[in-house]
């Protein structure tokens, strides 16, 4: 267990290979198997530690690597100097080891099926690929093995940059570089209310160590019906969580981020990745267990975040579309279980979810590759034949979402039904109606693609007339160059493909074994393993439930019979008779429109915040040049003016006064040259009348005056 | 106050680049100026990495210490000396100014000998300024910076080069006069007090000035710094100079010139006139708050690629004063490394405009697209320094945003919160940037043959992704450095914080520190450390 911190390192130093000297020099093999044995060797590891972990007396290992910001002083709020400090510092406990196992298992097969997948990529860019996963799992397994707030910070900014570089991994396609950046933007306002979460948590409690925070949140009363430090805490770490796992209102990246390859959308957009704001919250049940209004917020936000995603996912016409809208309401159930205080149910539909969405999103690609890059459900339809063991995998994986026992997802979706009646009748209603419709929904896209009349594009055989349109399908692929090959109709994947299929298929049948439910007579394993991760002390008891086994007994075959209910309406629309669901269509119009276009919420941000903030930017771009820089070329042009005038008055006054006079002088030297005449008689003649002059003036002064 | 080595080391790093000047005086040849002037360069850094190694990180006192007569009627000295603040920041000038002279091998071709000396004479301006401890001789070297930085531009920019240089001229001299007055009232006020007519910054620390002075004297050096660094609204002239600027310029511009703002608020502004830093934090605060947000707008409203950098730097180092302002420990520490990682990020990005412009001769964002196509090697290292820039955890912008601004939510978290939409901004705006430049199909036929970078290139490169990664993980050996510096202007602003080796020696236990009664903000008051000598 003290080996924990080569778990995250490993696909670390396989991305670092992969980055800097893959993409230049490993051909495709050597990219790919760094890749793959390096996660391979997490997975070892984490399957090691995992085991020692349940041998273990006391169920927490924290390893210190090194330091890494060295304390410094800092006020907490209780007017003590505190210090801030995080250390490179890693935690193996229950909840942590499952997310590791998670994360590493599904890891390794997504990054098997890859090598198949993306083979048709060019050298440079498969490298790429490999590096960017690779980097993901770094970050993701740093994400929930860190042991501080700070720590886990990092892992959940460094996913959101994997996740932008693998959304925008066809950067040359304009709508994923859209979706990416979208993605990394939407997730930075949550990450926005995260990072203050963390800033008033230190300044709370003086210390950032999760265990250090839950022992002394544990102290603090329940802020039962007011909203206290606590509260603040819970909701800016929630407003985070919402970013991350795309719930109402910062859902609308993750529709969008399918523009990634299918392998991407699997471990990061359904499996790993969006659930990180799960793991947040349950990693941090004591806090919000002492924030029952913010809890409310929770549950209100899951609940309604899955029920509005679901009524999307009825007509989305997009396989991996509807597979996004799926994620997000799973999702939303997620948070629900952990807004009504069920932790266990969350973490453990986090963990079915894992593996049945992994494999519907591994089983779409699955079928998109057969398809030549087909996305579109209307294009699709029998695909059973082609493609057996996908369709045997994902008819698994839609029964175990749908809630079929005993596939896995019925019992986690089960416990949290179960949970959330005893919290709250509203919710639990709106959480069954979800259900029904997640049933339906996957079952309209199993029929779609694998039952009915094969709708596709035909293909090579009839060489010669349709060559040309197989050739404009593969156009519109990823890359033109790697598909000049001509397509030779739908066809089942191979073994690299359909392997990670047939194991997340076993995976999403038997998960949920480990948390059957007590009224079965089986014991609940998973809940009560999970349960210290939850609390504070290790003195709590895992939490009996006093209700009878009737009224669960009645829930679940409630579930069931909803579930049930979904499929054969589905059957019947897209079966049985396929042109009611068009009728149906026609027939309510207006909220057909509305759900295709996801209730215009992208449109509502593109009109407001979107261009808002481009408006205010150009606004005060113009208000730079003219305003504050007018205002300094302003009193540029003042000084050159002033220069101006006091060049107009030192050029026509006070120099024009000395030029004047020099002009008088010059002038005047004119008239008086003429009298030099060198004649003596003249100066004689001019002596004469200057006595006369002055004799007269006296002559006058003395008479007159 | 020590010199350990007995040995003029400041003195050798900041003559380094000035002999290099004079050695070009006497060369013609163009390859043999290009050669000699990257060799001073980088001797110019290898001679000041020693003092990384040999300063006493757990000292408090002035090191490397210099001190001879320079002007005694005045009781000017030249009186040099550094803390790991400086030490940080003299790095960062010397490695800045080998890359940035490397960088103009090829983008510079004629009137190659000025140009290479007006570098290596900004180069020693600027390690004078931060090597000063009087305050006369730091007067002189910031005003000698001037004048190299007017030629730069002037002579090597590009279009409008002549209004930017003398913008950026007369904006920081109009400052830096009413700044001299600031240091003459501080300079008669403590001849006063003490009888001594003098400079020396270390005596200034110690003044205790009647509040009325220090308002007068805190606005009048404010004027001074603030354009520099530069905050709002005294940052037009940055836009225009950064985008005037030869490539070199920018960078030093950037990574180094901005830092004398910060630099001179935290060695002077705040450990000189303490009572008034602390009246004037709320103005200050918006002015950073302001910047922040204002800054990442206009960042984005531009199609000009080097002008949007540069109002990005207005938004970053509007968190780089902020942090000062906190005037926590915390705060000012991620101020101080915000300093570097600024440095690094946006000298960084300036380098890459001056990549593509030396290929293309146009900084239109719209003339790009899709050059991780044709230069795939260049789009992972901008996508790096991308990161570096907005803050991404295990790069180091992260642990300066994290510092900075944890250091001003304890004081007040609304302030926090308005800072902290600069994260989604700077996001916003960066990748926009990098989605028109680097994603998207290579649709501009000028485009298509961009040679990826070269060697020569790779090598300005690799030392500022090495440190941005280097300072995001393991940020330690900086911090550690910026102890005693912080340690120093706490001691001056705020009775709060005792030294940290109070903290060391306790052991990091926080709960064994005596506790204060009442809230943080009322038992702030000045220490009396001994007005007079």
């Amino acid at each position: 267990m003290d080996l924990i911190w080569l778990i995250p390192l490993l696909p670390g130093i396989g991305a670092a290979l992969n980055g800097l000297l893959g993409v230049r020099y490993f051909s495709k093999r050597v990219a790919a198997g760094v890749a793959c044995v390096t996660m391979g060797g997490a997975l070892l590891l984490s399957i090691g530690a995992f085991y020692q972990l349940l041998g273990a007396e006391h169920r927490e290992h924290v390893v210190t690597v090194a330091q890494w910001i060295p304390p410094i002083p800092l006020a907490t709020a209780s007017g003590e100097i505190g210090a801030f400090e995080v250390p490179w510092a890693f935690r193996l406990d229950p909840l942590s080891g499952m997310m590791i196992l998670i994360v590493t298992g599904i890891g390794f097969l997504i990054h098997l099926y890859s090598v198949a997948y993306m083979d048709h990529e060019s050298r440079g860019a498969y490298a790429r690929f490999f590096c960017y996963l690779n980097l993901f799992c770094f970050f993701m397994l740093m994400l929930v093995l860190g042991s501080t707030f700070l720590v886990m910070f990092v892992g959940w900014e460094g996913v959101g940059l994997c996740s932008y570089l693998l959304i925008g991994f066809w950067y040359h396609k304009q709508s994923a570089s859209d979706a990416g950046k979208k993605a990394f933007i939407v997730n930075r306002v949550g990450d926005w209310g995260f990072m203050l979460g963390i800033f008033l948590i230190f300044f709370t409690f003086g210390t950032l160590d999760f265990r250090a925070v839950a022992e002394a949140a544990a102290e603090m009363p329940v802020e039962v019906g007011g909203f206290g430090v606590l509260s603040a805490i819970c909701l800016l770490l929630f407003v985070g969580a919402v970013g991350k796992s795309a719930q109402i209102p910062l859902h609308i990246w993750l529709p969008d981020a399918m523009e990634g390859p299918t392998p991407v959308s699997a471990l990061i957009h359904a499996a790993t990745m969006v659930t990180a704001g799960v793991y947040m919250v349950g990693r941090n049940a004591v806090l919000f267990s002492h924030a029952p209004m913010v809890m409310q917020v929770v549950a209100w936000v899951g609940v309604l975040t899955a029920l509005l995603a679901a009524t999307i996912g009825l007509v989305q016409t997009d396989i991996k579309k509807v597979l996004a809208y799926s994620t997000v309401s799973q999702l939303g159930y997620m948070f629900l279980a952990t807004g009504v205080g069920a932790f266990g149910a969350a973490a453990f539909h986090l963990m079915t979810h894992a593996f049945f969405k992994a494999l519907l999103f591994l089983g779409s690609g699955s079928v998109i590759h057969a398809m030549n890059d087909e996305q579109d459900l209307r294009r699709m339809g029998n695909m059973r034949l082609y493609m057996p063991v996908t369709f045997i995998t994902m008819f698994v994986g839609s029964l175990a979402i749908a809630g079929v026992p005993p596939f896995s997802g019925f019992f986690s979706k089960d416990e949290i039904l179960y949970r959330t009646y005893l919290n709250n009748k509203l919710l639990w209603g709106l959480a069954v109606v979800t259900a029904g419709m997640t049933a339906f929904y996957m079952f309209r896209l199993i029929f779609m693609t694998f039952f009915g009349e094969y709708r596709g594009p035909s293909w090579g055989h009839q060489e010669g007339e349709d060559h040309a349109e197989a050739h404009a399908a593969a156009d519109d692929g990823h890359d033109a160059d790697a598909q000049g090959h001509a397509w030779h109709g739908p066809h089942e994947s191979p073994g690299l493909m359909t392997g990670p299929l047939w194991m997340l298929a076993v995976g999403a049948s038997v998960a949920g074994l480990v948390g059957i439910p007590a009224a079965f007579g089986f014991r609940n394993l998973i809940e009560p393993f999970l349960e210290p991760s939850f609390t504070a002390g290790a003195a709590h008891e895992a939490t009996e439930h006093a209700e009878s086994h009737l009224l669960e007994w009645g829930l679940m075959g409630f579930s069931v019979l909803i579930a049930i209910a979904g499929i054969a309406l589905a059957y019947h629309f897209y079966v049985r008779r396929p042109e009611r669901s068009e009728q149906l269509a026609k027939h309510w119009a207006g909220a057909h429109r509305w759900l295709t276009n996801k209730y215009y919420v992208d449109e509502l941000y593109g009109a407001t915040a979107i261009k808002g903030t481009i408006g205010s930017a150009r606004g005060l771009w113009t208000v730079d040049r003219h305003v504050v820089d007018g205002a300094v070329n302003g009193a540029g042009w003042l000084t050159r003016a002033c220069a101006w005038v006091s060049h107009v008055f030192d050029k026509y006054l006070v120099d024009g006064m000395f030029n004047l006079l020099a002009w008088v002088c010059t002038e005047g030297s004119y008239v008086f040259r003429r009298v030099q005449t060198g004649l003596i008689q003249n100066y004689a003649v001019a002596t004469l009348f200057g006595v006369f002059a002055f004799v007269t003036m006296y002559l006058i002064a003395r008479y007159v005056g | 106050m020590s010199n350990t080595a007995n040995f003029p080391l400041l003195s050798l790093i900041m003559f380094t680049p000035l002999v290099g000047a004079g050695v070009l005086l006497f060369v013609s040849k163009p390859n043999a100026i290009r050669w000699i002037a990257n060799g001073f360069a980088m001797l110019g850094f290898l001679v000041s990495l020693p003092l990384w190694f040999w300063l006493d990180t757990t000292s408090p006192d002035w090191q490397f210490v210099e001190r001879h007569e320079w002007i005694p009627s005045i009781g000017a000295e030249y009186f040099i000396g550094v803390d790991g603040f400086s030490v940080l920041l003299i790095l960062l000038a010397t490695l800045m100014g080998a890359i940035a002279v490397l960088s103009s091998w090829t983008a510079i071709t004629e009137r190659l000998k000025e140009y290479y000396i007006f570098l290596l004479v900004l180069q020693a301006g600027m390690i004078g300024a931060f090597v000063s401890l009087d305050f006369l001789l730091f007067f002189v070297f910031w005003e000698v910076m001037l004048v190299p930085m007017y030629f730069l531009i002037g002579i090597w920019g590009s279009a409008n080069r002549l209004y930017s240089a003398i913008k950026f001229f007369l904006f920081t001299l109009v400052g830096s006069v009413i700044m001299l007055l600031g240091i003459l009232a501080v300079y008669f006020y403590n001849h006063e007090v003490t009888g001594v007519y003098t400079f020396d910054i270390t005596r200034f620390h110690e003044l205790n000035m009647p509040i009325e002075l220090q308002t007068w004297v805190f606005l009048a050096f404010f004027l001074g710094f603030a354009v520099k660094v530069p905050m709002f609204p005294f940052h037009t002239w940055l836009p225009d100079a950064h985008t005037d600027a030869p490539t070199a310029g920018s960078v030093i511009l950037a990574a180094v010139l901005l830092k004398m703002g910060t630099y001179g608020f935290i060695r002077f502004s705040l450990p000189i006139l303490p009572e008034a830093t602390r009246n004037a934090v709320p103005w200050v605060v918006a002015l950073c708050i302001i910047g922040i947000i204002y800054g990442a707008l206009v960042a984005m409203a531009q199609t000009d690629w080097k002008r949007l950098v540069a109002y990005s730097s207005v938004s970053h180092m509007g968190l780089v004063m902020l942090g000062l302002f906190a005037l926590t420990p915390v705060g000012i520490t991620g101020s101080i490394l915000q300093q570097i990682n600024h440095g690094i990020a946006t000298g960084g990005l300036f380098l890459l405009v001056g990549v593509v412009y030396e290929r293309r001769h146009t900084r239109e964002i719209s003339e790009y697209g899709g050059l991780a196509k044709v230069m795939p090697a260049y789009a992972a290292v901008f996508l790096v320094l991308t990161m570096s820039s907005i803050g991404l955890p295990t790069l180091n912008g992260f642990i300066g945003e994290v510092l900075i601004l944890q250091g001003i939510f304890v004081v007040n978290k609304v302030w926090a919160g308005f800072a902290a939409t600069g994260i989604v901004l700077s996001a916003a705006y960066m990748l926009w940037l990098y989605q028109r430049t680097m994603w998207g199909t290579v649709d501009n036929p000028k485009n298509e043959h961009l040679p990826d970078l070269n060697l020569r290139e790779w090598a300005t490169f690799a030392p500022l992704l090495i440190l941005a990664v280097w300072i995001g993980l393991y940020p330690k050996p900086f911090l550690d450095r910026l102890e005693t510096s912080v340690d120093r202007v706490m001691a001056r602003v705020s009775s709060v914080y005792p030294p940290r080796n109070v903290l060391h020696d306790d052991g990091q236990d926080a709960a064994e520190l005596p506790a204060l009664d009442g809230d943080v903000s009322d038992v702030i008051e000045i220490p009396v450390r001994g007005g007079a000598r």
